[in-house]
């Protein structure tokens, strides 16, 4: 059975420059290695392909039950240059809880 | 004031009355009142400088030298004045963005108006580098060659907030400091932490970046409703740090206010804007939050913070370097009911021809639709690309670009007008927006061109 990711983590981006960085946290403990094992680097990356990341680094923090992703030069130029009405690109954890994550233990 | 300090100091209080420019002018009554009922050491501070506002208080400089501090001072100072200073709870801030002295001499001005004591102001000064160094070349990012600087501001720390506060003033009033410092400053005064105990600065650190966004760490910017449900947002308490001189401390909200202060709003705003957890760089230290702990206490909306460590801090400061960006253009207009999105489509067809034929073919528009997909685009339209858009029977049409002149980006918005006759059917409600655009973007420096320092301001 897959979820979206909505349902069992939480998510808040920042910015700075051209780089943004969302924040992944899980609401449950039970939920946290689930997280670790599929929301990955590479299904990220995926993910935000429209917005062709230089670079996708995750920072796992395991006593908070909770990641960063940091993706490089996703802004269109970030405040300065983007276009788009959330030049912040606050709205971009909104994407991330989009992706579905597998239930069922192997 | 602040006591002076000793080993077997009790806790020292610091609330937050302000997260950024725009904030809410009355958060910080609650706050106070809170900090005065501790009957402790206390400290308000007000975060009101984001990156470009001090570019934009450098351009109200220019046009009035008495100016370009703080716009809303008046507004956040006047609720809270009288009470810190009969409660001896000195306040920290950036109002001074791009000129400390004047808003020193502001505050001297709502001090005489409340009846209040003559007090004790300081500034801290040094940030701006724009005619400090003939040196400025050399660090400037390629981005930035050729470009009309509008400011250009190192993040200086929080040891001259210290002195400040030991020499007795009841107000500090900065430029360009770290947020954090804002807080870091009045517990080195108070502690008396050693400049290179770093773990303890980085604790400091850590609870000033928690302060810094007001309510975001208290249930702001949090709530999705059914998931993350957050009680009284509209009264929603600003935060307050109870710190130890372990450099442990325990965050918590005033009493009687909106909002919610557990481990998963603690843990967003620990995350917020770092990077690598185990490097987060400030003027003062490299906190380390790595092994952080949160522990939820009883009695709900209060949590420990624990397991911060923190490293030397490194030889140079971020400076943050503001210039003339061009101008932006933005055209919106509405369409409703059956065939409404292919309408707004035709629009933004029409708006790039008529560019094209006038000589501005080279402009890249972006469309958005609103209601329809929006602010998930990117500016090349690939995300447009890949998920083919739905429909919908109501939607705006916003169409933006960056121009080089205000002539160029006056075409635009000309043609934007002009789809009321000459587009789409049922077309409704447009606006249109062309402003000028500061950019900026950031360098290193080093920390010895900079002489930071603080003075009182009669």
């Amino acid at each position: 059975m897959k979820v979206q990711l909505h349902t069992l983590a939480h998510a808040r981006t920042g910015d700075k420059g051209n780089r943004s960085s969302i924040s992944l946290v899980a609401y449950h403990a039970r939920d946290w290695q689930r997280l670790v094992d599929q929301v990955t680097e590479a299904r990220v990356a995926h993910l935000f392909a429209h917005r062709q990341p230089t670079a996708v680094r995750r920072y796992l923090l395991p006593k908070l039950h909770a990641m960063n992703f940091v993706l490089d030069d996703v802004l269109d130029g970030g405040v300065n240059g983007s276009l788009n009405l959330d030049s912040h690109g606050k709205a971009l954890s909104g994407l991330l809880l989009t992706l579905d994550i597998e239930m069922e233990t192997p | 004031m602040l006591p002076s300090f000793s080993p077997t100091a009790p806790k020292l209080f610091i609330g937050c009355g302000a997260g950024f420019s725009g904030d809410r002018w009355d958060a910080a009554v609650p706050v106070v009142k809170a900090l005065r009922a501790t009957g402790g050491p206390a400290v308000l501070m007000f975060e009101t400088l984001a990156e470009r506002t001090l570019a934009l208080a450098q351009l109200s400089r220019r046009q009035n030298p008495n100016s370009g501090w703080e716009p809303s001072l008046d507004r956040f100072l006047l609720p809270v004045l009288r009470d810190c200073v009969e409660g001896g709870i000195p306040i920290v801030s950036n109002f001074g963005a791009a000129n400390p002295v004047g808003a020193a001499h502001r505050i001297h001005a709502l001090a005489a108006q409340l009846q209040l004591r003559r007090l004790k102001v300081a500034v801290v000064e040094g940030d701006d580098l724009l005619g400090a160094t003939d040196r400025l070349d050399e660090l400037l990012p390629p981005a930035v060659h050729g470009k009309r600087l509008v400011s250009a501001n190192a993040y200086l720390g929080a040891t001259e907030i210290a002195h400040a506060l030991r020499a007795g003033a009841d107000v500090v009033v900065t430029g360009r400091v770290a947020d954090p410092s804002l807080a870091l400053g009045p517990m080195l005064a108070y502690f008396g932490w050693a400049q290179d105990d770093w773990d303890r600065l980085a604790r400091g650190t850590m609870a000033g970046h928690l302060l810094e966004c007001g309510a975001q760490v208290t249930g702001g910017y949090f709530a999705d409703p059914g998931l993350k449900d957050v009680p009284g947002l509209a009264t929603v308490g600003f935060p307050i740090v109870a710190m130890e001189e372990s450099g442990e401390f325990v965050i918590t909200k005033p009493p009687d206010t909106g909002g919610r202060v557990d481990r998963l709003t603690v843990t967003e705003q620990l995350l917020y804007e770092v990077h690598d957890p185990a490097a987060y760089i400030t003027p003062d230290v490299i906190a380390d939050i790595s092994d952080a702990e949160l522990q939820a206490l009883d009695g709900g909306d209060r949590v420990r913070v624990s397991g911060i460590r923190g490293h030397a801090r490194t030889d140079t400061l971020k400076a943050t370097l503001c210039y003339e960006g061009g101008w932006l253009a933005e055209g919106e207009i509405s369409y409703a009911g059956p065939n409404a999105a292919a309408r707004a489509r035709l629009a933004a067809d029409v708006v790039r021809e008529r560019l094209q034929l006038l000589g501005f073919g080279a402009l890249a528009v972006r469309a958005d639709l609103i209601g329809v997909a929006s602010i998930l685009l990117d500016d090349a339209g690939r995300w447009a690309t890949a998920h083919p858009c739905g429909d919908s029977n109501d939607v705006r049409l916003r169409l933006a670009a960056a121009c080089t002149s205000r002539a160029e980006a006056e075409a635009l918005t000309r043609e934007v007008l002009a789809l009321y006759t000459c587009g789409p059917a049922g077309g409704g409600g447009v606006r249109t927006h062309v402003t000028p655009r500061l950019a900026s973007d950031s360098c290193l420096v080093p920390r010895d061109w900079l002489k930071p320092s603080w003075r009182f301001v009669e």
